[in-house]
């Protein structure tokens, strides 16, 4: 075929519902393909460790259904990547079901269902460090330790194009993938097309977010790309929107530390020679992209519980007590010692009003607002230390000894009375690559059934 | 001698996490001119990043000054992972605030 079209309607399918107009509009344009990542980091550690979504089962189901229907009947293959947004077992499982109950609802005529797996044990791991593999660190991490990988609750790999490909060599109609990189989910069509990898891998660049390649800003819009042997089309499907040079380039750095290079499992793609082409008002076209393999090594991310966790806040109004608050926290934080040890907890603090959105980095921290709100976050191996922390580390606020201070009646206000329970507290302790010499060994394929017969 | 904020001038200023250990911030021009007039001016370098945000130099993993999208680009490494317990930001899309106010001459 001389080209192939391929519609994205969600930047992250179920993080937000998609805007239903631009798809049919996207529909109607006969694409060969629709396809959506369903899956991020951005998200925190807290929904892999957990092993959760964090998206709603409403707006999962909502995308899925539409995406489905629109489908079935045009008759095209359907793939999401990264289920339920992390991409683990559990993710591909809820998002097969959802599919299988869709087609029974909607008394859709049989049609093969394709999914596959990410998962990576973490006994895996360490045998193949056992036998002298090194798990290297991404970002300046070292590379993975058994104590990091003993302290690690769940792992996936992100996948490449080839689980994908292989399912609709096998004759997918749809496709549920676990954890993939977000350009391999719109690759893979363009591969098992025989499409040149670098113009693949650029479709599925720029189509992952949907329409934040376009412009004026919208989220959850569709956009349809085309690629063919020398060049990738991307067009806004939104009346009110348009790719254009400076949305689709502009694209190109969304989220990465580099423009120029994509990596994904067996190469990088080379965008540094890239040339953007306005076609017509809502297009743009893009030549010069390259590929350069390497030998295949998976990204692996992984979340490690760090304890059971309460939050409580508490307000500020005298300004004594704000330009003291350091003193405030630090009378807290040695209640919190005397009762439970200096070690084998975290109790974190939060100013908004001060430098609670930055941290270390804002520059207007000595010049606090004429209010502040104090977050506590306490983490603990139980929920009954969590808890008792919390109370001592809010709570002590209260009580905090300042010797100048006016207010003797207490030194904060409570709008809540009580410490609120939180998820439990993970961290991201992998963040890493894997050498493999096999690009399906670590993602299982299955096939079955869905509809009616 | 008049000066205006980067803010009037720039189309986009934001941050978003890079992967989960690194945040990134783009500046994004409407044309070419006002880009060259900003890179001209040396007001978004290393340098004032470094002095803007209070980090060292091994704090800034990237610096990218990227002509096909009239943009500047730079990125810092975390403190410590996204969403650990105490992150204030886990998707990082907040930290940009202190570039709006950055002040470019009118000559430059």
């Amino acid at each position: 075929m001389r080209s192939l079209k391929v519609i994205c309607p969600n930047g992250h399918l179920g993080f937000a519902p998609i805007r239903t107009e631009s798809f049919k509009l996207g529909v109607a344009a006969r694409p060969d393909y629709i396809a959506a990542d369903s899956g991020s980091d951005d998200v925190g550690p807290v929904p892999l460790g957990s092993d959760v979504s964090t998206s709603p089962l409403a707006w999962q189901t909502h995308d899925l259904e539409q995406m489905l229907l629109a489908a079935r009947s045009l008759g095209v293959p359907m793939i999401i990547g990264s289920a339920g947004d992390t991409g683990s077992g559990s993710r591909v499982d809820l998002f097969v079901s959802i599919i299988k109950a869709l087609a029974d609802k909607h008394r859709l005529p049989a049609f093969k269902l394709g999914y596959f797996y990410s998962d990576v044990s973490k006994d895996y791991l360490r045998s193949r460090m056992l036998k002298g593999s090194v798990v290297e660190g991404l970002d300046g991490r070292p590379p993975l330790t058994e104590a990091e990988l003993d302290a690690t609750e769940r792992v996936v790999a992100m996948a490449d194009v080839h689980p994908f490909v292989e399912l609709l060599r096998r004759g997918a109609d749809v496709i549920i993938g676990g954890r993939s990189s977000d350009s391999a989910v719109f690759a893979a069509p363009a591969i098992h097309h025989e499409f040149p990898p670098e113009q693949a891998y650029y479709l599925g660049k720029v189509l992952e977010c949907a329409s934040f390649c376009a412009e004026p800003y919208g989220g959850k819009e569709t956009v349809l790309g085309e690629v063919s042997a020398d060049d990738v089309r991307v067009t806004a499907m939104s009346p009110a929107q348009r790719c254009t040079v400076a949305s689709v380039a502009g694209h190109a750095m969304y989220e990465r530390s580099n423009p120029n290079y994509e990596h994904v499992a067996s190469g990088t793609l080379d965008m540094s020679q890239c040339r953007y082409e306005q076609v017509d008002a809502k297009t743009t076209r893009i030549t010069g992209a390259r590929f350069e393999p390497w030998d295949f090594r998976v990204k692996l991310e992984g979340a490690g519980k760090t304890g059971e966790r309460y939050v409580g806040m508490v307000g500020i109004r005298d300004p004594y007590t704000i330009a003291h608050i350091d003193e405030v926290m630090a009378w807290a934080r040695g209640q919190a010692r005397e009762r439970f040890g200096d070690t084998g907890y975290e109790l974190h603090y939060t100013v908004y009003g001060r430098n609670g959105v930055m941290g270390e980095l804002e520059p207007l921290k000595q010049h606090p607002a004429h209010e502040v709100c104090v977050l506590v976050q306490a983490v603990a191996p139980s929920a009954e230390m969590a808890e008792e922390l919390c109370m001592i580390g809010t709570r002590q606020m209260f009580y905090a000894r300042l010797p100048e201070v006016k207010g003797s009646a207490g030194s904060v206000a409570f709008a809540l009375d009580e410490v609120l329970r939180a998820s439990p507290a993970y961290r991201w302790t992998l963040n890493h690559t894997l050498r493999c010499d096999d690009p399906l060994a670590l993602f299982p394929t299955h096939m079955t059934v869905a509809g009616v017969k | 001698m008049k000066t205006r904020k980067l803010s009037e001038i720039a189309k986009t200023i934001r941050s978003k996490n890079a992967g989960v250990d690194k945040i990134t911030f783009d500046i994004i021009f409407t044309d070419r001119a006002s880009y060259e007039r900003v890179k001209r001016a040396r007001v978004v370098t290393r340098e004032t990043v470094q002095s803007l945000y209070g980090i060292p130099d091994s704090r800034i993993s990237d610096f990218v000054e990227f002509d096909p999208a009239n943009a500047i680009k730079f990125t810092i490494y975390r403190p410590r992972p996204s969403g650990s317990a105490g992150d204030p930001d886990i998707f990082g899309s907040q930290q940009y605030a202190p570039l709006l106010d950055i002040e470019i001459p009118d000559n430059a």
